[in-house]
C-alpha cells in the first residue's frame, strides 16, 4: 500500500451535551474544571447526556426536509453541515459532488406513543396476530419509516447539502463509526479519492436505552466519573452526539489552501481474529510512537473493557515518556455510532489550537497538563464486540 | 508476469473463486439456476404468520429451512451460513472455519421486533399494574429478566459479529447498509479492499429475511409492493405494463472475492472477474431517483470508466428490476441514456420476477446469478411479461430462458436514500 499522500482532517462538525461546534466544545474542555451534563430519563432511574438546545434551521434550512428525518437524521445532517462549513466546503457544489459519504448508521428512534398505543392493546394477546396488523396499518406513517432506515441519515445529508460522490453507511454502533474514519483514511492514502464527509449521530432515546439495560450494560443511580465505576459492576450512560469529520488528501487541501487541525496516520480496529483494545493499540504504535502521546480513551464504564482499557493506559504510561489520558466518554458518554468520530474530532481540536484540555475524569491517569502533545491516540471499544483506534500527527 | 494480473489502473485484478446461495428458490446454486432457467416462480403466500389485515399477503419466502422461533437477524444468519459454507468449499480457501480475509456483509437494518417487545411488556404486565409510562414498564422488565441473548441478537452488528466468529474472519467485520444496494455495495467494499492490496481474499455476503408484518405494513405505505395477491407465482411483473409493485423476498448470497494473483497461486478455479464498480449517490429525494436519471447514468458510467470497458461491450444486462412503476422507468430511462440504440439488442432479464426482491442481499444475490448467467451460456427470463410496456423498449427475455453465451455482464442495484451501484462482472479479465 503506497501512503504517500497523507489523510487530513480539514473540517469538523460537533454536537453535544456541551454545545455546538468546534469553539464551543474548545473553550469548555479548556477552562477552568468539567461538569458532566447529564439527567435522568423521564419514568426511569437512568442518566444520559441530554442534546443541547439546537436551532435545526441554521443548517437544515427547508421545513419539508426537517420534517422528514427523525431526531438522529436531524442530529446527523446538522452535524455533518457543520463540518462542511468548517471546511470552507459548504457553498462549494463542485467539491460536494466529489465528496464521498461514509456514514455510521443506526436505526432511527421509534415513536413512542404509536408503540405504546400498540402495546397497550396486544400486550394480553400475544398471539393475535391480525390484530397486531390492524393495529400496525392503523398506526404506522410512511414517514416513520424513512426515520427508522438506517441508510437515510446519509440520504438526507445528499439531499440538504448536494453531497454525492458515493454514499455509504455502515452499521454497528461504535464500531461502524470506527470502520468509516478507517475506511476514508485508507481510501485517501491510496489515492483512490480526496474528500470524504464521514462521521455520525446518536440520540440517547428510550428504545437504544432499553437495549443497554436489557443487554445488562447501563450504569443505573447518579452520574459517577468512569473511573469509579467498576468497583460498583460498571456500565454505561448513553450520550447524544452528532460527529462529522471532513477528511481530505493532503494535496486535495494544499491545492484550495484549506487549514487542517490533524493528520490521521493510520486507524486500527484488528486485523486477525483477536480484535481487543491492546491488540489494536500494540499494532497502532509500532508505526512510530512519540515522547508526547494524548490518549483520547473512549472507554465507557462497561466492563470488561474499561478494566482492559485501564491496562493498555498503565502500558503506554510506562512506553511513553509524557502520557497525558483525557477519558472523552465521562464528558459525552457513550454515543454509539458518533462515538469514536467524537473522539476523533476531540483529539484533533485539541492538536490543533495547542491547548491542553483539562482533566476530564478524576483519575490517576488524567493530570492537568501545559504540554501539547504531538500525536494522540482515539481509543473506542464496542459495547459488546470489537475495538478501534486511531493515531493523530500534530501539524506543526 | 505479474502486470498481467494488473487491470488497467494498476490495480489487483479481482477474481471471484466461490459462490453459494440460498432464496426462495432453494439452497445452493443447482437448485437455484435450475428453477430460475426453468421460469419457475418462488412467490407463493406467506404461511409464517397471518395476514389478515395487510393488503400484501405474499412473499418469496424460504420455509424449507427451520429457523424455529422468527427473527429477522437470527434467520439472516442461518441463510448466510449456507450460502458461506457454499462459497468457501467451491473456492477451497481456507476451512469450514476459517476464512483468511476480512468479511464484507450486507444486512437489513435489525431492531427490537414485535414479538420480542411483546414478551418484555407481557413479562411485566404478568406481575405489575399497567403502566402509564410505557417505557418504564419495558425497563422494570428488562432489568428484571434475563434478555441478553434476544437484544444482542436485534443489534445491527449482530449477524456480521456472529459470522465472523463461525469463519474465524480476520479484522473487523463489516455490516453494510445502503438499503437496496447493500448486496452490490458490500462486494463492492470488499473489491476496493482486494485493490489497495489489503488482503488476498475477502468474504462478501448479502443476507435479508425482512418478511414480517411490520415490514410488510412499512413498505405497504409507501406504496411499493404489489398487493395483487392471486395467484402469487404472477405478482412480480418488472418491465410490463400492468406492473405495480414488488414482492418482498428473502435470501443470502455469499461470494468469496479474491485477487486473481492469489488465486492462481493456489490453483483456484476462477468464476468470474469483478471488472468494474460505480457508485453514485442522488440528491433529489427520499425515495425516488432524480427524473432526469443523472445519479443513475453516473453510477453506470463510473462503473464502465472502472472496468475500463464501454457500454456496447456488455452482453448481458441483471437489471434492479424491481416491478414498481418508478424503478423501471427510471432504470430504462438510464440505460437508454448510457447505451444509446445498442440498448435494444441486450437481453435485459429480472431475476426478481422469480425470487421477489431481496432487499439488502439482492445485490449479492444477482452477482451470483449474473456470473452463472457467464458460466453457463443460459440467459434466466423475466416471468410474467405478457403486457409489455411501450415505454420501455427492452429485450427482457420474456417468460422463457434463452441459450446465448454471454462474457460481460451489467449489474444494476439501487436504493432509497438515492443508493445507485452498478457491477460490471465478466468471464475473463479486459
Amino acid at each position: 500500500m503506497s501512503k504517500n499522500t497523507r489523510a487530513l482532517i480539514t473540517g469538523i462538525g460537533l454536537v453535544s451535551s456541551l454545545g455546538i461546534g468546534v469553539d464551543a466544545h474548545r473553550k469548555k474542555l479548556s477552562q477552568g474544571s468539567i461538569i458532566p451534563i447529564t439527567e435522568m430519563i423521564e419514568g426511569v432511574s437512568y442518566p444520559v447526556h441530554p442534546l443541547c438546545n439546537i436551532d435545526y434551521e441554521q443548517q437544515i434550512p427547508r421545513r419539508g426536509d426537517r420534517r422528514q428525518m427523525g431526531d438522529w437524521q436531524l442530529l446527523g445532517t446538522f452535524a455533518a453541515g457543520l463540518a462542511l462549513e468548517d471546511a470552507g466546503l459548504a457553498a462549494d457544489g463542485d467539491a460536494k459532488s466529489r465528496t464521498h459519504l461514509l456514514v455510521a448508521a443506526g436505526t432511527g428512534v421509534r415513536d413512542q406513543e404509536s408503540d405504546q398505543a400498540i402495546i397497550n392493546q396486544v400486550v394480553n394477546l400475544p398471539n393475535d396476530g391480525p390484530l397486531l396488523n390492524q393495529l400496525l396499518m392503523d398506526t404506522l406513517r410512511p414517514t416513520l419509516f424513512l426515520t427508522q432506515l438506517a441508510n437515510l441519515l446519509a440520504g438526507n445529508i445528499s439531499i440538504v447539502h448536494g453531497v454525492t460522490g458515493s454514499s455509504s453507511s455502515l452499521m454497528g454502533a461504535e464500531m461502524a463509526g470506527v470502520s468509516v474514519v478507517e475506511n476514508a483514511v485508507n481510501r485517501i492514502q491510496s489515492g483512490d479519492a480526496d474528500l470524504f464527509l464521514v462521521g455520525g449521530s446518536f440520540v440517547a432515546s428510550p428504545d437504544h436505552l432499553l437495549s443497554l439495560i436489557a443487554m445488562k450494560l447501563a450504569w443505573k443511580g447518579e452520574f459517577l466519573p468512569i473511573s469509579q465505576r467498576e468497583a460498583k459492576g460498571g456500565g454505561a450512560l448513553f450520550g447524544s452526539v452528532g460527529a462529522f469529520l471532513l477528511i481530505e488528501s493532503s494535496a486535495h487541501a494544499e491545492a484550495r489552501g484549506a487549514t487542517a487541525y490533524a493528520a490521521i496516520r493510520e486507524v486500527n480496529s484488528g486485523n486477525g481474529v483477536n480484535r481487543s483494545i491492546r491488540e489494536v493499540v500494540k499494532r497502532l504504535m509500532g508505526t512510530g510512537a512519540t515522547d508526547r502521546l494524548l490518549v483520547m480513551s473512549g472507554a465507557t464504564g462497561i466492563e470488561p473493557q474499561t478494566s482492559e482499557e485501564k491496562l493498555v493506559l498503565e502500558y503506554l504510561g510506562i512506553a511513553v515518556k509524557d502520557l497525558q489520558v483525557r477519558s472523552y466518554s465521562n464528558i459525552l458518554g457513550l454515543s454509539s455510532e458518533a462515538h469514536f468520530p467524537a473522539g476523533v474530532a476531540l483529539a484533533a481540536i485539541a492538536a490543533h489550537h495547542a491547548e491542553p484540555y483539562v482533566p476530564f475524569d478524576i483519575s490517576e491517569f488524567e493530570q492537568p497538563t501545559n504540554e501539547v502533545a504531538d500525536q494522540m491516540l482515539v481509543t473506542t471499544s464496542g459495547q459488546w464486540r470489537g475495538a478501534g483506534a486511531a493515531l493523530l500527527d500534530r501539524i506543526e | 508476469m505479474a502486470s498481467t494480473k494488473l487491470d488497467h489502473k494498476k490495480r489487483p485484478i479481482v477474481v471471484v473463486t466461490g459462490m453459494g446461495i440460498v432464496t426462495a428458490l432453494g439452497t445452493g446454486k443447482q437448485d437455484n439456476w435450475s428453477a430460475l432457467t426453468a421460469g419457475r416462480s418462488g412467490i407463493d403466500r406467506i404461511k409464517r404468520f397471518a395476514t389478515d389485515n395487510l393488503r400484501t399477503k405474499i412473499a418469496g419466502q424460504i420455509n424449507f429451512i427451520d429457523n424455529g422461533e422468527y427473527c429477522a437477524s437470527t434467520m439472516c444468519y442461518n441463510l448466510a451460513v449456507l450460502a458461506v459454507e457454499e462459497a468457501i468449499t467451491q473456492s477451497a480457501i481456507g476451512s469450514r472455519t476459517d476464512f483468511p480475509g476480512p468479511l464484507f456483509c450486507a444486512v437489513p437494518p435489525f431492531e427490537v421486533e414485535w414479538p420480542l417487545r411483546i414478551k418484555v411488556a407481557h413479562a411485566y404486565s404478568g406481575s405489575n399494574a399497567p403502566s402509564e409510562n410505557l417505557f418504564a414498564s419495558l425497563a422494570a422488565s428488562a432489568e428484571a429478566g434475563d434478555w441478553r441473548d434476544e437484544f444482542t441478537n436485534a443489534q445491527r452488528e449482530s449477524v456480521a459479529e456472529r459470522l465472523a466468529d463461525t469463519f474465524s474472519v480476520r479484522g473487523q467485520p463489516i455490516s453494510v447498509s445502503t438499503a437496496c444496494a447493500s448486496g452490490a455495495s458490500a462486494i463492492h467494499f470488499g473489491v476496493e479492499a482486494i485493490r489497495r492490496g489489503e488482503c488476498d481474499a475477502a468474504l462478501c455476503v448479502g443476507s435479508d429475511a425482512s418478511v414480517n408484518p411490520e415490514a410488510i405494513v412499512r413498505f405497504s405505505l409507501l406504496s411499493a409492493l404489489t398487493t395483487r395477491n392471486d395467484p402469487p407465482q404472477a405478482a412480480s411483473r418488472p418491465f410490463s405494463r400492468d406492473r405495480d409493485g414488488f414482492v418482498m423476498g428473502e435470501g443470502s448470497a455469499a461470494l468469496i472475492v479474491e485477487s486473481l494473483q492469489s488465486a492462481t497461486a493456489r490453483g483456484a478455479n476462477i468464476l468470474g472477474v469483478l471488472q468494474g464498480c460505480g457508485q453514485r449517490a442522488d440528491s433529489f429525494h427520499r425515495t425516488r431517483s432524480n427524473p432526469d436519471g443523472a445519479a443513475i447514468i453516473s453510477a453506470l458510467t463510473n462503473a464502465f470508466n472502472d472496468a475500463g470497458l464501454a457500454p456496447s461491450e456488455i452482453d448481458y444486462i441483471n437489471p434492479h428490476g424491481t416491478g414498481t412503476p418508478e424503478n423501471d422507468k427510471m432504470e430504462y430511462i438510464s440505460l437508454l441514456e448510457v447505451f444509446g440504440d445498442n440498448l435494444k439488442d441486450v437481453p435485459v432479464s429480472s431475476n426478481k420476477s422469480m425470487i421477489g426482491h431481496t432487499l439488502s442481499a439482492a445485490g449479492a444475490i444477482e452477482a451470483v446469478f449474473s456470473l452463472l448467467t457467464i458460466q453457463n451460456g443460459t440467459l434466466p427470463p423475466t416471468i410474467n411479461y405478457n403486457i409489455p410496456d411501450p415505454e420501455i423498449l427492452l429485450d427482457v427475455v420474456p417468460n422463457k430462458s434463452r441459450n446465448k453465451q454471454v462474457e460481460r455482464v451489467l449489474s444494476n442495484s439501487f436504493g432509497f436514500g438515492g443508493q445507485n451501484i452498478s457491477l460490471v462482472l465478466c468471464a475473463e479479465p479486459v
